[in-house]
Parts: structure tokens; sequence; C-alpha cells
């Protein structure tokens, strides 16, 4: 039976931790995660889990623990943000190579410098090649949805790769929110017992882990990596169709919003594509053929699901919160690449929105204005653009 | 589901100062809505968090479910827990003209009025007096949360009482007799907001 409540971002994700019960929680606090580690802990002091919680004294060591318990044959997950990620940096392709599936929350954050502590892609961004399975959240629902089922996804042995679940911070992290959960025995039920095939605490079959492996293995044991990556494409549908029996609630790889007769669409992560929702109804309502699409997993990227799904969209506007500078930002890219065989379709990129600059309806009507010019004319003026930064050059002169 | 009375979702931006309560009421109101059914957000604009510094913090509520996910540049309702904030703060910006603006304020509406140039609905509640007389210090926002309720409608007056009254059993449990206090004032303010 699903259970109304009101909680926000970071409690959700607290929650669906206690809900899983991991054997092993190895964290270190930082903004705007910090209350995730904090709840969690105090569930572990309440005896309301069996968790193992360990206090580290960074991020670096928070995800080395990680690694060792997660080796050792525990279910592990951890929570990090901005500076926190940046500094388990190496630790995640190491997580990632060891094939282990850990389960981490991001509250997305900027990264430094300058000193930022609000909301942007920049943290997570820069994990995109260290071989996590990526998912991002437009809600404290969707995080939390999204971190039972990537438990499942994780631990399938056709994946068998570290998760991070994205939510922004601030935005969806610290907002109060309506939600569905489930009860605790329906979560335990939908995630079962987790039974490795191989680790390292197994006496009966003694292996190792993570030594040295050079030019004779390294490259194959990276291209397995890949394998797996392309096996969860197919592990996310299926558990995603189980979630659904189970609460209603649809997921996939992206979400399409009015976007199957749209002319012009934007491409957007996380809550701004809520946003964006509320601005394809106000400009379906005036009969223009606006859509969304709403990727969930970005890593593994479903390539040929997103190009089917804009084909026959003339004008696409991809809005990164992050910048590659001196390139173009990451969803772009991987967007436009993805759509490198429609000579047809004229794609943008607007960076948007870094160290937490809100956006609202109006900037992203601005971006569907800008589509539909494209449209009109036949015209790309400028594939980068910045929304709402104030300079010369931007769309627009910011309010103080 | 028909929770709230308001036809579409409800906008409310609340200007306080650090320490005031704009945050708690914000979220507050956003879970009173939420025991009667309604969908609802309810955030602060985080910045540096000092004592006495300006402070937004907003609450959106609906019959249907909330998809946006940014501030509010056109409040229905705006709140203005710290007076002094006039003229410092444009609190009256994008606030829709034919919207609700709350001050907590000895003051008449009248007053309000001639000082902020707003044309719209202008109610005044002298909150700060009220939590003085009532819960011993000056935090006005429980006044301030009642009086929203009061002049928007936008809850069933009976039933948001009641559903404060567990709210504040909950969060002050470990000192009860602060309950009392709060659900005078609740009431109070609801009696004593001027304008209506």
């Amino acid at each position: 039976m699903a259970k109304r409540v009101s909680l926000s971002g970071n409690e959700a994700a607290a929650f669906a931790m206690k809900q899983i019960d991991p054997d092993v929680v190895a964290a270190y606090p930082i903004t705007p995660s910090t209350e995730i580690p904090q709840y969690f802990s105090q569930f572990v002091a309440n005896g309301e889990v069996n968790s193992e919680f360990v206090a580290v004294e960074s991020e670096h060591s928070a995800m080395s623990a990680c690694i060792g318990a997660s080796a050792a044959g525990a279910r592990t997950m951890t929570a990090t943000s901005s500076q926190g990620l940046a500094l388990m940096w190496e630790m995640l392709y190491i997580a990632a190579s060891m094939r282990l599936p850990i389960v981490m929350t991001v509250a997305n954050r900027a990264l430094s410098g300058p000193i930022n502590i609000h909301n942007d892609h920049s943290d997570s961004m820069g994990a995109r090649d260290s071989g996590w399975i990526q998912l991002y959240s437009e809600s404290a629902q969707e995080a939390y949805d999204n971190i039972i089922q990537a438990i499942r996804i994780a631990e399938d042995p056709r994946v068998s790769l570290p998760v991070m679940v994205c939510m922004d911070g601030f935005i969806t992290s610290h907002a109060l929110e309506t939600l569905e959960v489930l009860e605790d025995e329906e979560v335990k039920k939908f995630i079962g017992e987790y039974n490795p095939d191989d680790f390292l605490l197994n006496a009966d079959h003694p292996i190792a882990m993570g030594p040295l492996d050079l030019q004779s293995y390294y490259f194959e044991h990276k291209r397995q990596e890949q394998d797996a990556m392309d096996n969860a494409k197919q592990v996310i549908l299926e558990i995603a169709e189980e979630y659904e029996k189970l609460t209603g609630r649809k997921y996939s790889h992206f979400e399409k919003y009015a976007l199957d007769d749209a002319d012009i669409a934007v491409v957007v992560l996380n809550s701004t594509a809520g946003t964006a929702k509320v601005v394809v109804d106000d400009l379906r309502s005036q009969g223009i053929k606006a859509g969304l699409l709403k990727p969930r997993t970005f890593r593994p990227i479903p390539g040929k699901e997103i190009f089917d799904a804009l084909k026959n969209v003339k004008a696409v506007a991809v809005m990164d919160k992050a910048d590659s500078f001196g390139a173009y930002g990451p969803l772009f890219t991987d967007i436009r690449n993805i759509m490198f065989d429609n000579k047809d379709i004229k794609i943008v990129n607007y960076i948007y929105g870094l160290g937490g600059r809100d956006v609202g309806t109006k900037d992203i009507e601005m971006v569907y204005n800008d589509l539909m010019d494209i449209v009109k004319t036949g015209k790309v003026y400028e594939v980068k653009k910045y929304l709402g930064v104030r300079e010369k050059g931007g769309e627009e002169v910011w309010q103080l | 589901m028909s929770t709230t009375t308001a036809a579409k979702m409800l906008e409310i931006r609340w200007h306080g100062r650090g320490g005031q309560g704009a945050k708690t009421a914000s979220l507050l109101l956003a879970q009173a809505a939420f025991e009667i059914g309604a969908y609802m957000q309810a955030f602060p604009e985080y910045g540096p968090e000092r004592m006495g510094a300006p402070v937004t913090a907003y609450t959106r509520i609906s019959n249907e479910p909330i998809r946006i996910h940014s501030n509010i540049y056109e409040p229905d309702v705006e709140v203005v827990i710290d007076p002094t904030l006039i003229g410092i703060v444009d609190v009256t910006s994008g606030l829709k003209e034919d919207g609700i603006l709350l001050v907590n304020t000895p003051k008449d509406p009248e007053y309000v009025k001639e000082k902020t140039g707003f044309k719209g609905k202008v109610y005044t509640i002298d909150a700060s007096q009220i939590a003085l007389d009532e819960i011993g210090g000056n935090f006005p926002n429980t006044p301030m949360l009642a009086a929203v309720v009061k002049v928007t409608g936008i809850l069933d007056e009976q039933k948001f009482v009641e559903n404060m009254e567990g709210n504040f059993r909950k969060k002050f449990a470990h000192k009860l007799q602060v309950v009392d206090g709060n659900m005078r004032a609740l009431k109070r303010a609801m009696q004593e907001v001027k304008g209506l």
C-alpha cells in the first residue's frame, strides 16, 4: 500500500536508504547532501536499521570504505555533493572497474571556484566517464524511486556497476514536496537479498580484487565495462517495468512530454524539466507544437531510442547545467552526436543556471522562442548560448 | 481531489529576516495543506545564513501535482514578516495586481498601501505583539501563518487549527508548555487581522 508523505529530497533519499537497510553506509557530510548521512545515522542510532555506519574523515575515505565494504560482499550505499564527489574522483573509477554495485545519491552542486554551494551539474558531469551508471531525478519522488531501482540495477549480474542517483541540490534536496512511498516490506521484497557470486570474505572461494592489470588484460577489463553498460540499458527497462507494476509510476530511459508530434523540443535534466513542462503546456494551449525530452539515464545514454524520439523534431535546444569551456555542454555533445545522421534537425546548446542561478518559465519560454525562430528562418546563428547570464551575448540581463 | 478552495495553484512568497521563522512558516503552511490532501511545495532561498539578513521563502499549494521548480516571481500572496524590509527589499515585486499583501505591523492597511503603492488587497496584523503576549518572544511566524490562512481562505480554518495543534505537539514534544501559547497566538491572529 502506497503511503502519501511530505518529505524533502534529502529526507526522501534517507528514507529510501532506511527501507533498503544496506549492510554498510560510509559517508562524509557536505552541503547540500549533508542531511542524508545525518538522517541515516539517526536511523542507525535509533536501531531502525541494521546497517553499519562508518563515519569517515573525508569523501576519499568514504568511497574507499564503500569499496572495501562492497568488495567484502556488503550491500553498500553513500551520498555526496560537489567537492565531496570531486574528492572521491580516483576512487569512483576503482569502484566501477572493480564492478562494485555501490549506490550513491548525489545532490548536485556547483564546483568551486569561485566558492558556491548551489545547484548545477558540474559535479556529476565531471564523473561522466568514471564507469558509474547515472540516473537523474526531476523531483523528490523520482529520487526516491530511482534509489530503490538503482539497487537492483547495480546488483544485477549482467550489470554489476555502481549507480549514481542525481537530484538537484537545494531545489530538490531542500524543498518539501508531496510524494508516495512504499511500505518497508514492499521495498525489501522488491530489492531482495544481496548474494554476490564472488566476494572477498568468501573463504570457500578466495579471490583477489583490484590487483595490478597491465598491458596484458587492462584493455579487456575496460572493454567489459562497456559491455556492462550496454547490458544496463535492458536491465534498467526491465526493472522499471517491475517497479511500475508495484507503484504505478512509469520509468524508462527518458520521459517524453508532448514530444511525439512536436516541431520544437527542449532536452533538459532534473528539476528544470518540471518547469519546462509548465511552459510546454502553455505553448501547446497557444497551438505551438512544443515538446520535451527529459533524460533519466545519462550513462549509459540510450542513443538509438533518443534518435527515434527526436527524429521528427525540427529544432532542438539541449540545456546543460554544466559547461565544458572551449567546447559544448556535455548533454548537448551527446545529443548532437546521436542525431548526427539526421541532417534535417537543427540543434543548439544553452548553458543555464550555473551556481544556482534560478531558471523560471520566462527563461525557458525564451529558449522555445529561439527554436521557433530557427524553424522559421532555417538558420542557426549561434550554436552555444548562455541563458540568464549578466553579460553581453547573454539572452537576458539579470535583474538585480 | 478538491482540498483547497483556490481554483489554480496558489503561490506565496515570504519576506523576513534570518531568525524570524520565514522558512519555518513556509514549511508549516505547506504541511498544513498536505495534511488536508493538497499538493504542496515549500523551500527557502538559501543564502548566507545570518541572523537579521533578509530571507525569502516560498510556498506553492495546488489541487494538482506541482511540476514547476523555480522561485516565485509573480506571487498571489506576499507575506512580509518584518516591516523594516519595506523600502529595502522590493517586497511587491511581481505581486499580482489582484494579489494579497500581508504585513506584520501595528499600522492600518491604508498606511501600507501608501508606503508600497500596492493597489491590490492589503492586510495588516500586529504579529510581533501577539507573539510577545502569547508566546513570550518575538516569533511572528505563527501568527503570520494563521493570518495567511484567514485572508486567503485557502484552507478550512477549523481543520487548519486542528492540524496545527497536532503539528505543534509533535514539533514541541520536549517542551509542551509552548503549544498553548502558539495556539492562542494562532487563534488571535485569525481574529485580529486588519483589512478584512
